[in-house]
């Protein structure tokens, strides 16, 4: 049951990645990264994370993709041209990256047995639920961080405003 | 049951398609989203790491990737635009001004 929900999503992701990969279109792009972020979603609940399943869904899926499309549409991107980039981003990126892959997927399987596995939505059954333990870390023990993001924020608002003025 | 090795896979798989994607892609936007892409595919790992261990820090650390990608993306996002009104374009290969 649980791997069948695993297999699903994992697929969704996986497919929703590639088709941002081959979609030449930019709108196309970006609502595939929104499928990948979605069904990410799921996967973090069924890692019983419910709040950074519902912070992904308010916050990638809602906000930042939102602030992609309108730029897309804002420059009225069209299809991507086609035109050869750097040759060694092909020649060292390509085999690069899946080299990355591999060795990643073999340390991952071959330590599959001490990684164990998990039940659906680890934190459920237990009597403090996941929210309330990541609040009482976040306004406890990291309150100083967690207040300075909201300076990054408002120095991100701030720096956003002045670059995207018109008399740059 | 499912074993926590067969998410951090899928991370790895997304990871590396995002790294492809940052290689290929010509368009400026969809190389930006191709970095959203790693960072999904990183916290996935936080995420399965957290619960690996029976600790919630993973998953804090996840919120606070949320909140600087979040930063991030509003800052990239209007240096495209102020590089669009300068350029008129959005191919990276064209936007080579430090080059020559």
């Amino acid at each position: 049951m649980e791997i069948a929900l695993f297999l699903i999503f994992g697929l969704l992701a996986v497919a929703g990645a590639l088709n941002l990969l081959f979609q030449r279109h930019p709108i196309n792009s970006a609502l595939s990264l929104v499928v990948v972020m979605m069904s990410l979603a799921v996967l973090y609940w069924s890692l019983g994370a419910e709040f950074l399943a519902a912070a992904q869904v308010i916050v990638y899926a809602g906000a930042v993709m939102v602030l992609f499309i309108f730029v897309v549409m804002l420059l009225n991107a069209g299809e991507e041209e086609r035109s050869h980039g750097s040759k060694i981003a092909y020649i060292a990126g390509i085999p690069g990256a899946a080299a990355i892959f591999c060795l990643l997927s073999f340390v991952f399987l071959s330590e599959r047995s001490h990684l164990g596995a998990t039940p659906l939505g680890g934190y459920l059954s237990s009597a403090v639920s996941n929210i309330s333990e990541i609040s009482h870390t976040l306004f406890t023990s990291l309150l100083l961080p967690f207040e300075v993001t909201s300076i990054l924020i408002l120095v991100a608002i701030l720096g956003a405003v002045v670059l995207a003025r018109k008399e740059l | 049951m499912v074993p926590i090795a067969y998410y951090l896979v899928l991370a790895a798989v997304l990871f590396c398609i995002g790294i492809a994607a940052f290689l290929i892609k010509r368009n400026v936007i969809t190389i930006f989203m191709s970095i959203e892409l790693m960072l999904n595919a990183v916290n996935l790992t936080f995420v399965a790491f957290a619960h690996m261990w029976h600790q919630v820090s993973g998953q804090i650390f996840v919120f606070f990737v949320m909140v600087v990608a979040a930063a991030e993306a509003a800052v990239g996002l209007a240096i495209i635009i102020a590089l669009f009104r300068v350029r008129q374009t959005l191919n990276v290969d064209q936007i080579d001004l430090l080059k020559n």
